[in-house]
């Protein structure tokens, strides 16, 4: 009781300061739908949270310096060695930092944790279509978060110094070089002069310690206030329609469940680091631009970028006294470039080829929109292809394969895997539909075999949940082209429609629509029918979202079929 | 399909809420909340049957619900203790040796991802056990204002534009754009002394006529009788350069011995001192240390991106990315027998550049 009247005595002084007991109400109410997809982008907040902790701590002990110093710490095998201030404060944090080397390695483990939660999201986004109006600038600002992640991770992992982060701050600086013009003074600007030179890691610091997280902290806080703003997106099922969102209220549930789940990420970081060892700087050494281990490989989300640059062949130009590397800064810069270009104008070109300019909150299925899956997982072939090659060394060891040869798999597969792929996942996403219809048609199977008095056998089929039946039958049609039916008496096409952009429009509609048809009676109706049909009870509501033209023809179909 | 046209779905899902009507304010096990509080529950939008309370205060399944209690507050209390346990482990495990850390960080781990796991668990087992199950559905508005809003924005806009007198006088507008271009530009000169311009300084190496080939790290010179067996390597730089930075990420050199007869063209033979070849150890491609040498087909490979010259052969491109072989650095003995420079490498080592040419 008591503690009833003190909460009630801090909330009433908080109100009459802040008025929040409306704004609050709300805010304890909102709706969360569940979806087990949902948790992705989660992760990557919490993995980022735990980046922040994690960083501050590592911040109280490393020395961003390149000054260079003579070790004589507590890693015996490097006594003596010549190595950089920033190197040296790193083994300090390793072995002289009760608790350093653990908050070391969670923090390496959560920035990839962080990286590979942010791709998962996305594709997750992009696959359910939860970028459409109203999303699209959250989607936007989700390339920007992805991007600026890329980078953090880049600049951070190259502090320490070491071997392998050297490398790669050797090939970022021949990376900048290789762009025409401007390259050789970007990088004599980034390296503060000739490579490695005394600046880069200072640089790297404070742009990984303080810009880059602030921006990322700045555009996560947009990120989350307009997915609160617009609510969020919901899956498909009974009830769920783009005018309501279904699910738990915030609190006590939505933050009791986000709760656990930070501690899970945690405690899962921290399992990790203990028993999985990650960047052990202490083994490559420190770096010298005169040696180079053999099995370098960058973090995981830089892979792909290496990869792109191994894949490539030696084309370079040198005309009127200027050199363009195209082996170095194509690579380097259109397949990544590429694909969040296309990424962040793909919900705009949608929309353009669609004509769907209505607000989406429930989202698709990815086997209901077969075309956007089927250029996405093109997409993910692509990446996935460069991303392995970027590790071809690793895999020619362990599988035997000789090195050159998976160079020459990767350059071809790289154009014919993603066409493949598109055509695969289409034909997959069809047939998943047919199986979707079917389903929706027949029931479900029973396994019971019945013998009807005429001596017939037949299969017993249910009808499919009232829940699945609701997650099945529901897609969103675009609302048609202007052409169909806005034609005038004399033929002549919607204004959009004309012309060979209008004729691009309407290939690419039919393109992009492609999609089983449910029978018009696979909404409400055919529910309905199969159910009477089958003696079994049906909730009157079985479909919210049905189509509007369901009700009608479906008894009739449905009483055929139950006789 | 995905404008709905129909009416909303039922407010409240069967079978997610069994009984509402039963869990009234009447019956309210622990503490029950002020009045007020609980009136503010009650959502004025619910049309029909407003119930109470849209939270039901107690479980589905109270015999469930009395487990899992006792499986949470031991979970917590597991946490507690392993909670406990990081800080013993904090104060009682020194470090400063690699055993050391390693016990360290296992059992500042260990204890460190228990409490946490531990954690998660008892509240996710809260959440899904002692909970009520529910399901609630709250109506969304279109984002899109209402035309009156729209419209009395609009003319709180224009009115604001208006007494700004930005629309009304040009040569403001037009001298304030011209102000800020300037200041934009600004930072970006300012960005000028980031680093030295690159001059030629990509185009030069330590290397001079008579410089010794000294060994990497060790910057012990090499005496041409010394190293003799065909297939040898050897990391060398300039004598003097042993700790800067600058000069090895330009000047480190790869020696390799070869039978006189295997080297062939475009290898300067003026350039080998009896089958002693060196070549520039920073890959054409992007810089790194070509480190990787394979004696039997005198392969050089790039550990990077696998780009592959041929030692034999002039360090030419066999594979990989790489455009341009590895520059050659002439050399020959000097009156005592050691390995020197005949000069600079005749062309820019390391990755190409726009000036390059």
């Amino acid at each position: 009781m008591s503690i009833e009247r003190g909460l009630e005595g801090v909330g009433t002084w908080l109100d009459d300061r802040f008025h929040g007991a409306k704004g609050l109400r709300t805010f304890f109410r909102k709706i969360f739908p569940d979806h087990w997809t949902f948790l992705l982008g989660e992760i990557a907040l919490y993995s980022f949270v735990i980046l922040l902790l994690t960083g501050t701590f590592l911040t109280f002990f490393f020395q961003p310096s390149m000054t260079s110093v003579t070790y004589h710490g507590s890693y015996v095998p490097l006594h003596g060695v010549r190595m950089s201030e920033a190197y040296a404060s790193t083994l300090n944090i390793s072995f002289d930092v009760r608790g350093g080397l653990l908050m070391r390695q969670i923090h390496h483990w959560a920035a990839d944790l962080f990286m590979a939660a942010i791709f998962a999201h996305m594709l997750r986004i992009f696959f359910t279509g939860a970028y459409r109006k109203p999303r699209e600038v959250n989607w936007l600002i989700g390339i920007v978060l992805l991007t600026l992640g890329l980078l953090e991770g880049l600049f951070g992992y190259s502090l320490p110094d070491d071997l392998l982060s050297g490398a790669g701050l050797r090939i970022l600086e021949g990376v900048l070089q290789s762009i025409p013009v401007v390259g050789t003074y970007l990088a004599y600007f980034l390296f503060g002069g000739p490579f490695p030179g005394h600046d880069i890691v200072p640089r790297l610091y404070i742009l990984h310690v303080l810009l880059i997280p602030g921006l990322i902290l700045a555009l996560v806080t947009a990120h989350l206030f307009i997915m609160f703003h617009q609510k969020h997106t919901q899956m498909p099922g009974p009830g769920r329609t783009d005018r309501n969102v279904v699910g738990a209220p915030m609190y006590p549930y939505f933050m009791a469940k986000t709760g656990a789940f930070f501690f899970f990420i945690f405690g899962f970081l921290a399992l990790a680091s203990t028993f999985a060892q990650i960047n052990p700087i202490w083994l490559y050494g420190p770096y010298t631009p005169t040696a180079m281990s053999a099995g370098s490989q960058p973090d995981f989300y830089m892979g792909m970028l290496e990869g792109a640059l191994r894949v490539m062949v030696p084309w370079e130009w040198n005309v009127a006294g200027h050199t363009f590397s195209f082996n170095v800064f194509l690579p380097a810069l259109v397949p990544l470039g590429a694909i969040f270009t296309a990424a962040a104008f793909w919900p705009f070109i949608e929309q353009w080829i669609t004509g769907d300019r209505r607000e989406h909150h429930v989202n698709d299925r990815p086997r209901n929109a077969p075309t956007r899956t089927a250029l996405g997982i093109a997409v993910v072939t692509f990446y996935g292809i460069l991303w392995a090659e970027g590790a071809n060394d690793i895999l020619a060891d362990h599988f035997a394969v000789p090195l050159y040869l998976t160079t020459r798999i990767a350059q071809v597969t790289m154009f014919v895997g993603p066409v493949v792929a598109y055509i695969l996942t289409k034909r997959i996403c069809l047939g998943l539909q047919r199986k979707d219809a079917h389903l929706l048609e027949h029931g479900v199977e029973t396994g019971i075999i019945r013998q009807l008095p005429n001596g017939e056998y037949i299969e017993e089929t249910r009808p499919v949940s009232e829940e699945k039946r609701a997650a099945l039958v529901f897609r969103s049609k675009p609302p048609g082209l202007p052409s169909s039916g806005e034609e005038d008496e004399n033929g002549v096409p919607a204004p959009e429609m004309r012309g060979a952009l209008g004729k691009v429009r309407a290939r690419l509609y039919n393109i992009v629509t492609e999609s089983v048809e449910l029978e018009p009676s696979h909404g409400n109706g055919h529910g309905d029918g199969h159910g009477n049909g089958h003696g079994a009870d049906h909730a009157p509501a079985a479909v919210t979202s049905g189509e509007p033209t369901g009700t009608g023809s479906g008894t009739g179909e449905g009483d055929q079929h139950g006789s | 399909m995905t404008e709905i046209n129909g009416p909303e779905g039922p407010e409240q899902p069967a079978g997610n809420t069994p009984d509402e009507a039963a869990v009234g304010p009447r019956r309210v096990v622990g503490t029950p909340p002020p009045a007020q509080a609980r009136a503010l529950l009650v959502r004025p939008e619910d049309e029909e049957k407003a119930p109470d309370r849209e939270l039901p205060s107690e479980p589905d399944d109270l015999v469930l619900a009395k487990k899992a209690e006792k499986l949470v507050a031991s979970l917590f209390i597991l946490a507690m203790l392993a909670g406990f346990g990081f800080i013993a482990a904090y104060i009682g495990l020194e470090v400063h040796s690699l055993d050391a850390v390693l016990r360290s960080n296992l059992a500042l781990g260990l204890s460190m991802a228990v409490a946490f796991l531990a954690l998660g668990a008892g509240a996710v087992i809260w959440v899904r056990h002692l909970m009520p199950e529910v399901e609630l559905t709250e109506a969304r508005k279109p984002l899109r204002s209402s035309p009156e809003d729209k419209a009395a924005f609009k003319e709180t806009f224009t009115e604001g534009a208006d007494a700004s007198q930005f629309v009304k006088r040009p040569i403001l507008r037009r001298t304030l754009i011209a102000a800020t271009v300037p200041v934009a530009v600004a930072p970006i000169v300012l960005l000028r002394d980031m680093g030295p311009l690159p001059g030629t300084s990509l185009r030069h190496t330590a290397w001079r006529k008579g410089t010794r080939l000294v060994q990497a790290v060790t910057g012990v010179p090499v005496l041409a009788t010394d190293f003799v067996t065909p297939g040898g390597i050897l990391t060398v730089v300039p004598e003097g350069t042993l700790s800067d930075d600058e000069e090895l990420a330009k000047s480190t050199v790869l020696l390799i011995k070869l039978r006189p007869e295997q080297l062939e063209k475009p290898t300067v033979m003026n350039w080998t001192v009896n089958g002693t070849v060196a070549y520039s150890k920073i890959c054409t491609h992007l810089g790194c240390p070509a480190a990787l040498y394979e004696q039997t087909t005198h392969h050089i490979l790039c550990p990077c991106h696998q780009s592959t010259f041929d030692a034999a052969r002039g360090a030419a491109v066999i594979f990989g990315p790489a455009a341009r072989p590895l520059p050659q650095l002439p050399i020959t003995t000097d009156s005592e027998g050691y390995l020197v420079a005949q000069s600079d490498f005749h062309e820019p080592v390391g990755p190409s550049f726009w000036e390059r040419g």
